[in-house]
């Protein structure tokens, strides 16, 4: 069957088989392999991306269920070669260890700061509950988000004075 | 946070940022799977559903005749040597009691066959075509049913070596002693002893086992594999596959976690065979499911501690016997059994009496290897439970009794030297030992004073805390090698080449880091290549701790010679003596303050006078594995209706010599507490009474998320190793020996009853206090 969808802001039309998974889709076919399979049961999270702004695991979700939709993946996040600073408050606070689950935490961060831009340390582990690490027990990754919020938050200060 | 920032340093004892940060958080394609060849073939294995049985016939021809099928392999078409698949230095102290595939299964999940196709689909369906006949034979399914006179016996080839004694599935005995324990015993005011259960546990690295093989251009096999043991995983596939070692190139990319799952070679020479048969790309990449049924898992121990001390407090005599579940295969066995008493014995060096003893077993059930902590986690449950016991007996407080005992800097134990990593050890003095402050900063953190011993409800629940202290080591002494090559480029920047595996722990980055420490460059002048075995200079890999103390030292012995080298490249171009000369902000810099820069350096060193590539190799074979030192606190509420444990929180101080990238340094000790922590309450492989995994999944098998952590805090004490790389030694495992017995602490101190099997569920905080009202 054929989809017509938009990932990371690009349109995008292809042929899939109807029991594709929109996991493979993105890392068979698109090529984005940023996005990771750790279970393939909807479990760790690896395989999170936006759909319609939505944190979604997409290993459980298969391709023909997103025909007409946005997906955003962690290749989408950053623009060119500077880092979102949800990435770099990642790099900065030791958040990353072997990175394999992390595109997922940044997706789910990204979904996260989007509908509340300055969270608390509850609000930040309820929110990244479905995805899990094995290398940070968490502590890292909590001061992250927190420090991505500030960031954000500056950045958006910068922008507003620039007007 | 950091104890006392050190200042002695430029490069190291900074937080460097992660070298592969960039890419990782940007998803660029850098591990295994995330790279696409043309025509690559699918593998998948069919695995035992027995968990002993002989096959009698198996009949493979309906999956070869299903179209898109390239091949199928069993033990009639593949190489038939005995090996062990546990990647260690050579020769491996694990036996040869593994095939690629045997007539004979020994678990379920061992493998029987495996099918490479056009598309895993196909191959799945090919699996579901292969006609197996068994003789099913009588399991063994724990270690009482495995020692038991007239057991079946699981090891029964001829052609198997380096098992203990096949006949009674005994994988390795272990018995050594120190003094004369029944007269230590005999002379001790007060005895006590402890005996605990642990559970099947796994890994649960978030990447899976994977490898994906394919012929260069030269026909030469590369294997670009999720490995922790590259250049273990070139020998020993070409010992399997009867491949000349240089026909062999093992790539190691990033990769998702390791905790010692992936220090074994479990499915490159699947992937390789399909390869050198079609001549085609193979990609195997195990499923949650395989990792948890058909990978490896912590070995699962019977420990019993005895210890007698004196009525003043000092330890006398202590024995020490494990029991260990290997599984189907023999892989780590003595080493893990040896590291229970040889990581845990010599922290109590002032017990003159010590008698370790023990045996690894075989059963038919899933295949231990090696785990974070390794054997050394398992020992401390029973010893520092035993500890606290103790000295309640006395009425020490267990702090006191902790520092009576405890080894100190300037000391050393008689265990060193009689056990090592299954043969005898190196003796070696203790020369930095921190544990005395760790303790008194955790006791303070924790409030021991004004919380121990009183037992706060709130409700149903009271609250208790607990404590252990621990050590590891940093390496294997006398067996670990790690070399490092360097050389320079014309504009002052270095390549470093190491074999050290980098698995997400970051010591690419420390590496580098002590590359620009000695060198007196930024760390972005350091261009780290590792973890590749036809480029980088041999590494034993990341296991033992090894990584920062022995490939450390190989990285600061090849950047010293280099500095040399750049020294007197530039005494020439100044006309000064080289002992004179200094390197900062990179130039080389006279008394005088003339001064050439490092890239001018290298370009007279590569174009003009002499030419010369400035470059060095150099190798570390460690002579001792100084132990860092841990001291772990927890407060916990018990809930006495439901027998839930909550921990309320955490606080480790721990004694890593230098920590060349605290931040790191801390990321490492809150990942082992983390999975600890998960060990200790949670965690557990549930398996069926005819030897099946039950929970297989990460639904049913629970690590904990980040809503699970408690509140805890890690401090870096002070410390200097000067044996160790800028004063370094290790700091990846021995956070995980901490949860366990300090949480069984912070137990009894709340409600009284010492819990003897991990996992600590509500089930059995119950029963504890059922049977003790």
């Amino acid at each position: 069957m054929q989809i017509r969808i938009i990932v990371n802001g690009r349109p995008v039309e292809r042929e899939i088989e109807a029991d594709m998974r929109l996991l493979d889709l993105l890392r068979d076919g698109l090529h984005l392999t940023g996005t990771k399979e750790g279970c393939g049961e909807g479990e760790c999270g690896a395989c999170t991306v936006l759909l319609d702004g939505q944190a979604v695991n997409s290993c459980l979700i298969l391709a023909a269920q997103v025909d007409g939709k946005e997906i955003l993946t962690v290749e989408g996040i950053s623009k060119g070669n500077t880092l979102h600073p949800i990435q770099q408050a990642f790099v900065e606070e030791g958040a990353v260890q072997c990175g394999f689950c992390t595109p997922g935490f940044i997706v789910s961060t990204y979904a996260l700061l989007k509908s509340n831009p300055a969270p608390s340390d509850q609000e930040i582990t309820s929110a990244l509950t479905g995805n899990l690490c094995r290398c940070t027990g968490y502590v890292k990754i909590v001061d992250a988000v927190h420090h991505a919020a500030k960031l954000m938050h500056q950045k958006e200060g910068r922008s507003r004075r620039a007007l | 946070m950091k104890d006392v920032q050190n200042t002695r340093f430029t490069a190291v004892g900074k937080n460097a940022r992660k070298i592969d940060g960039y890419g990782l958080v940007t998803g660029k394609p850098m591990f295994v799977t995330d790279i696409d060849l043309p025509r690559t073939l699918h593998v998948k294995i069919l695995p035992s559903p027995h968990a002993h049985a002989r096959i009698l016939e198996i009949d493979t021809s309906k999956a070869e005749a299903i179209a898109g099928v390239a091949c199928v392999l069993t033990h009639k078409n593949t190489p038939s040597r005995r090996y062990t698949t546990a990647g260690q230095g050579y020769p491996e102290p694990s036996p040869y009691d593994s095939r690629m595939f045997d007539d004979k299964v020994r678990f379920v999940g061992d493998r029987v066959a495996a099918v490479a196709a056009e598309t895993e689909a196909i191959a799945l369906e090919a699996l579901k075509a292969i006609a197996v006949r068994y003789e099913v034979l009588p399991p063994v399914l724990s270690i009482d049913e495995a020692l038991c006179p007239g057991a079946p016996v699981i090891h029964e080839e001829e052609d198997a070596t380096g098992i203990y004694d096949a006949s009674r599935n005994i994988v390795a005995d272990v018995d050594i002693d120190a003094g004369d324990v029944v007269r230590g015993f005999a002379e001790s005011d007060v005895i006590v002893e402890m005996t605990c259960e642990t559970q099947y546990a796994q890994h649960t690295p978030i990447e899976p086992h994977v490898v994906l093989s394919y012929l260069d251009e030269n026909r030469r096999l590369v294997l670009r594999s999720s490995t922790q043991v590259p250049f273990h995983v070139r020998r020993i596939i070409a010992y399997v596959l009867d491949l000349p070692i240089h026909q062999i190139r093992v790539i190691k990319p990033r990769i998702g976690g390791g905790f010692g799952a992936k220090q074994e070679v479990l499915i490159e020479d699947l992937a390789g065979l399909v390869t050198l048969r079609t001549g085609r790309p193979a990609l195997l990449e195990l499923t949650r499911h395989e990792e948890f049924v058909s990978s490896r898992v912590r070995h699962p121990m019977r420990v019993r501690v005895k210890l007698g001390a004196k009525n003043d407090g000092t330890l006398h005599a202590i024995e020490m016997e494990a029991i260990s579940n290997t599984g189907a295969y023999g892989s780590h066995g003595l080493t893990v059994l040896s590291n229970t008493g040889s990581k845990t014995l010599p922290l109590y060096n002032k017990a003159e009496n010590v008698h370790f003893f023990g045996k690894a077993v075989y059963t038919n059930l899933p295949v231990a290897g090696a785990y974070r902590g390794y054997g050394a986690t398992q020992g401390y449950f029973p010893l520092e439970m035993a500890i606290d016991e103790l000295a309640e007996r006395l009425n020490i407080d267990p702090l006191e009794l902790r520092r009576k005992n405890h080894i100190r800097c300037g000391e050393t134990s008689p265990i060193f030297e009689k056990l090592g990593e299954g043969r005898e050890g190196v003796a070696f003095t203790v020369k930095s030992c921190e544990l005395p402050r760790a303790i008194e900063i955790g006791a303070e953190k924790i409030g021991w004073v004004e919380k121990r011993g009183k037992r706060t409800r709130e409700g149903a629940w009271v609250h208790g805390i607990g404590m252990s202290i621990h050590m590891q080591g940093s390496g294997i002494p006398r067996i670990d090698m790690a070399a490092a090559t360097i050389k320079m480029n014309e504009d002052g920047s270095f390549n470093l080449l190491v074999g050290a595996t980098d698995l997400g722990t970051g010591s690419d980055t420390i590496l580098g880091q002590i590359t620009a420490e000695v060198l007196g460059v930024p760390s972005e002048k350091v261009l780290v290549i590792s973890s590749d075995t036809d480029i980088t200079p041999f590494d034993t890999g990341a296991y033992a701790s090894s990584t920062t103390y022995v490939s450390g030292t190989a990285v600061e012995r090849a950047a010293k010679e280099v500095r040399e080298q750049v020294l007197s490249v530039a005494a020439k171009m100044l006309g000064a003596e080289q002992a004179n000369l200094t390197i900062s902000d990179e130039r080389v810099v006279a008394p005088e303050g003339e001064n050439v820069t490092l890239a001018e350096v290298c370009q007279y060193a590569m174009y003009q006078v002499d030419q010369f590539q400035i470059g060095a190799t150099s190798s570390c074979v460690p002579e001792e594995s100084p132990p860092p030192f841990m001291a772990s606190f927890a407060e916990v509420a018990v809930d006495t209706e439901t027998g839930v444990i909550k921990v309320l929180k955490y606080i480790v101080a721990i004694d890593c010599g230098t920590a060349l990238n605290p931040q790191m340094a801390e990321g490492q000790v809150e990942g082992s507490i983390a999975n600890g922590i998960g060990y200790a309450l949670t965690e557990e492989m549930r398996i069926s009474s005819k030897g099946r995994v039950r929970n297989p999944t990460l639904f049913d098998y629970k690590i904990l998320g980040s809503l699970d952590m408690p509140p805890f805090e890690v401090i870096l004490v002070d410390s200097y190793e000067p044996t160790g790389p800028m004063g370094a030694k290790s700091v990846a495992e021995i956070g995980i020996n901490g949860p366990i017995p300090t949480i069984a602490n912070a137990v009894y101190d709340a409600v009284g009853v010492r819990l003897t099997k991990t996992p600590f569920t509500p089930e059995k905080v119950l029963a504890a206090l059922r049977d003790r009202s």
